[in-house]
C-alpha cells in the first residue's frame, strides 16, 4: 500500500509537468491548428534562463525566497518573450501557407533552439552561453525537508510544485473562461475569420496564446529544474513529445483535458515503470497515443467538429 | 549574377592554393584522439586528454620517438557514437593520424572499432570495458586494443566485493537499457552474484537522459534490497544517489569505472557516502609509478587525475611503447608491437595485452566517504 502511494505522490509530481507542458501545445491548437513542437524546446529555454538568472543574482551560494522568485518570474519573461518571437517571426508569416508548412517551420524552431544551444559559448559571459551540449547543474532553490508519512516520502518541493502547478491551471482557467481575452482567444479558436471581422484583433490573441504557453512551459521547467538539477539544451525533447501525447489524450485544444491527459499520463508511466517493467516507460506514452488514435482520434474531452467545406 | 558565380570559383582557387609547408625538420608523429569532450560524460574526455597529453609532452621532451616528434590532435564527439563514428573517419583520413586512442564509452568505441580495422590503423581504447570493442563476435578486432580490464572482469569485482567485504546476499539492479557498457556489467554482476550465494530481488533499468528514477526506485524499495547495483555514468548516477535518498532509502549504491568524475560528487552531495565502486586505479596509491603520475598531472592542471586521466596516459605510453618498437611507423607493424605488449609498467598496474587484446591487471574498489572516494582494496583477475 505504502508502495502504491509513493507511486501515486511520484506519479502526480510528473504528471503535472506533463500537464503544463501539454497547455501550451494545446491552446496553440486551439487557436491555429498547429502543432508547436517548438514548445518543448521554449521549456528546455525556460529552465536554462533560470540558470543563469540564478547565477547572475547568486543564488546557487545562499537560496533566499526573494531570489528565488526572481529567478521564477525572470524565467517566465525570457519565456513569454521567446513564444511571442517564435510566432512573429516563424509562424505569423506563414499563417496564410497551408498547414503542413508551418508544421515543417515548427520543428525548424524546435532543431534551431536545441542546436543552437549546444553551439560552443561566445566567451562574452562568466557563465558560458550558449551552454554547449555539457549538462549543467541548476542551484537549489530552497532547501529541501521531507516527511516520511507512515512509509510514504514527501517533500517540500513536491508540495510547492503541486501547489505552484495547480494554482497556475486553475488561473489559467480563469483567464480563459473569466476574462475579455480569454473570451476572444474562444472566438478565435472557433472560427478565427469570423471573430476578426467582430473586432477582435486576432494577431494580439494569438501572440498573447504563445505568450501564455510559454509561460507556463518555463514554470513547468522550473518545477522539474528545481529537485532534479541537471538541465541541458535536450532536456525538452522526451517531456515535449510526452507533453503533445498527454494534449493529444485529452482531446487536443481542450484546457481542461490537457491537465487531466497530463495527470493520467504521468500516473500511467509511474504504474508501468514501477509494478510491470521499467524500459516500457517511455514505451507507455506513445502506446495511449495510438490507442486513443484508434478508438477516439477526438481525444477524452474533444468535440467532433464537422470541417466546414 | 556574376559575383555568385565567381565566389564559389575563387574559394576552389584559394583551396588550391598549396600550404605553407611546415618548417623543416621530421614530420611528427600524430596520435588522434576522439572523446566525449562535451556532453552528458564531459570530465571522461577531458580527463583522457589531460592524461594523454601528459604521456605526449613527456616523450617530446625525452626527443620524441625515432627521431620525430609527436603531436596530438583531439575531435570532440559529444558523447555521441555517430559522431565518434565521424570523428574517427576525419582523423584517418584528413589528418592522417598514425594511432587512433580513444573512446572511453564502449558504445561510442563500438562505433570507431570497424573503421580502426578498414583502415588498418591500430586504436587503442583507454577504458572501454565491454568485451565487444575488441571482440567482433568470436573474432578479435586486428586493429583494436584496450588497455583496461573488460566487463567480465569488472562485475566479478564488484560481485565478489558485495559478498566479501559488505556482506550483503539481496542486491537490486539498475541499470541503463540503451547502454552497452552498462547492460554488459549489470549481466556480469548479477551472474556471479548469484555464484556466489547472493539474490537479485529487483532488475530495473533507466535511459540515460532521465531525470526522474523515482518509480524504478519506489519498486525497488519493495523489494528491500541491501544495496543496489547502478553501473552507469555519472550524471544519471548522482541524480539516482540523490532520488535513492529522497525516498528514504539508506542503502549503499554500487558501480564501476563510469562513476569516476568529479561531477559525481558535485550533483549527489553527499548522497552517495558509503557507496563503492571498481575503477582502473587510485591516487591515493603510495606505489612511487602512481605518485609520480598524480604529481606531474598536479603539476601541470592542479587537480587530482581520476581514474580516466591515467587509463589515457597509459593509452598513450603504451601507443609510443609499440612505436619505439616497431620496426617501421606503419599500421601493421605498430599493431603488431601492440599485440606484443608485455609486463609494460603503467600507471593502472602491469600491463599485458592478451590474444583478445585486452590488458590483464587488477582492478581497485574505492569507497565513497565524506563525499570523496578512498582507495578499499585491490582485486586480482
Amino acid at each position: 500500500m505504502t508502495e502504491f502511494l509513493q507511486h501515486l505522490v511520484n506519479g502526480l509530481s510528473v504528471g503535472t509537468i506533463y500537464a503544463l507542458i501539454a497547455l501550451g501545445y494545446t491552446m496553440v491548437y486551439g487557436v491555429l491548428k498547429l502543432i508547436n513542437f517548438a514548445h518543448g524546446d521554449v521549456y528546455m529555454v525556460g529552465a536554462f534562463s533560470g540558470y543563469y538568472i540564478a547565477h547572475a543574482l547568486g543564488a546557487g551560494d545562499r537560496p533566499t525566497l526573494p531570489k528565488a522568485l526572481a529567478v521564477f518570474v525572470g524565467s517566465m519573461v525570457v519565456c513569454g518573450a521567446l513564444g511571442a518571437a517564435i510566432e512573429r517571426f516563424a509562424y505569423r508569416p506563414l499563417r496564410a501557407r497551408p498547414r503542413l508548412t508551418a508544421l515543417i517551420t515548427a520543428i525548424g524552431v524546435s532543431f534551431l533552439l536545441e542546436y543552437g544551444f549546444q553551439l560552443p559559448s561566445f566567451g562574452l559571459t562568466t557563465q558560458p552561453f550558449p551552454p554547449g551540449p555539457t549538462p549543467r547543474f541548476f542551484p537549489q532553490p530552497f532547501a529541501r525537508v521531507s516527511w516520511s508519512l507512515g512509509g510514504v516520502e514527501l517533500s517540500n518541493y513536491d508540495v510547492v510544485s503541486f501547489a505552484v502547478a495547480f494554482g497556475f491551471m486553475l488561473l489559467l482557467q480563469l483567464v480563459v473562461y473569466r476574462t475579455r481575452f480569454g473570451r476572444a482567444m474562444r472566438a478565435v479558436s472557433f472560427d478565427a475569420q469570423v471573430a476578426g471581422l467582430m473586432g477582435i484583433n486576432v494577431n494580439r490573441v494569438i501572440a498573447g496564446t504563445f505568450v501564455l504557453g510559454s509561460v507556463l512551459a518555463s514554470v513547468a521547467a522550473l518545477l522539474v529544474a528545481g529537485s532534479r538539477p541537471t538541465i541541458n539544451p535536450l532536456m525538452g525533447l522526451m517531456p515535449g513529445l510526452k507533453a503533445f501525447v498527454a494534449a493529444v489524450f485529452g482531446g487536443i485544444g481542450n484546457v481542461p483535458g490537457a491537465m487531466v491527459g497530463g495527470l493520467v499520463l504521468g500516473l500511467a508511466e509511474e504504474y508501468v515503470a514501477g509494478y510491470l517493467l521499467s524500459s516500457y516507460r517511455d514505451a507507455i506514452a506513445f502506446a495511449i497515443l495510438i490507442v486513443v488514435l484508434l478508438v477516439r482520434p477526438e481525444g477524452l474531452f474533444g468535440r467532433v467538429r464537422a470541417e466546414k467545406v | 549574377m556574376r559575383i555568385a558565380r565567381a565566389l564559389p570559383l575563387a574559394v576552389l582557387a584559394l583551396a588550391g592554393c598549396p600550404k605553407q609547408e611546415a618548417p623543416a625538420g621530421p614530420q611528427p608523429i600524430l596520435f588522434g584522439h576522439v572523446g566525449s569532450m562535451t556532453g552528458n560524460e564531459a570530465t571522461f574526455g577531458d580527463s583522457t586528454d589531460k592524461g594523454i597529453r601528459l604521456a605526449v609532452d613527456e616523450q617530446n621532451k625525452r626527443g620524441g620517438v625515432k627521431g620525430r616528434p609527436l603531436a596530438v590532435k583531439t575531435l570532440d564527439d559529444q558523447g555521441k557514437p555517430e559522431e565518434a563514428a565521424v570523428a574517427a573517419t576525419r582523423l584517418l583520413t584528413e589528418d592522417k593520424a598514425t594511432v587512433l586512442l580513444g573512446e572511453v564509452a564502449s558504445s561510442r568505441s563500438l562505433a570507431m572499432a570497424p573503421i580502426a580495422d578498414l583502415d588498418k590503423v591500430p586504436m587503442v581504447s583507454p577504458s572501454s570495458t565491454n568485451p565487444r570493442v575488441t571482440k567482433d563476435g568470436a573474432v578479435t578486432r586486428p586493429y583494436v586494443f584496450r588497455v583496461c580490464f573488460i566487463d567480465p572482469f569488472q562485475g566479478t569485482v564488484m560481485a565478489k566485493y558485495a559478498r566479501d567485504t559488505m556482506k550483503v546476499s539481496k542486491v537490486a539492479i539498475l541499470r541503463d537499457v540503451g547502454n552497452d557498457y552498462s547492460v554488459g556489467l549489470a549481466d556480469y554482476f548479477a551472474a556471479k552474484f548469484k555464484e556466489l550465494g547472493g539474490t537479485i530481488v529487483a532488475d530495473q533499468s533507466y535511459k540515460a537522459g532521465d531525470q526522474d528514477f523515482k518509480a524504478q526506485l519506489t519498486a525497488i524499495k519493495g523489494k528491500h534490497p541491501e544495496a543496489i547495483y547502478v553501473p552507469g555514468y555519472y550524471t544519471e548516477v548522482a541524480l539516482i544517489a540523490r532520488q535513492t535518498r529522497e525516498l528514504g532509502m539508506q542503502q549503499p549504491l554500487m558501480g564501476g569505472d563510469g562513476w569516476d568524475s568529479s561531477k559525481l560528487y558535485e550533483i549527489a552531495k553527499g548522497a552517495l557516502d558509503g557507496s563503492a565502486f571498481s575503477n582502473h586505479y587510485s591516487h591515493e596509491n603510495p606505489s612511487p609509478v602512481i605518485q609520480d603520475f598524480v604529481k606531474a598531472y598536479q603539476a601541470r592542471y592542479g587537480s587530482v587525475p581520476d581514474g580516466l586521466a591515467a587509463a589515457g596516459y597509459d593509452a598513450a605510453r603504451i601507443a609510443i611503447d609499440a612505436i619505439q618498437r616497431a620496426p617501421e611507423v606503419s599500421g601493421p607493424a605498430i599493431r603488431d608491437a601492440l599485440a606484443a605488449t608485455k609486463g609494460f609498467q603503467g600507471v593502472t598496474g602491469v600491463i599485458t595485452i592478451d590474444a583478445d587484446h585486452n590488458a590483464v591487471k587488477p582492478a581497485v574498489v574505492l569507497k565513497i566517504q565524506d563525499n570523496a572516494a578512498h582507495y578499499a582494496t585491490t582485486i586480482n583477475p
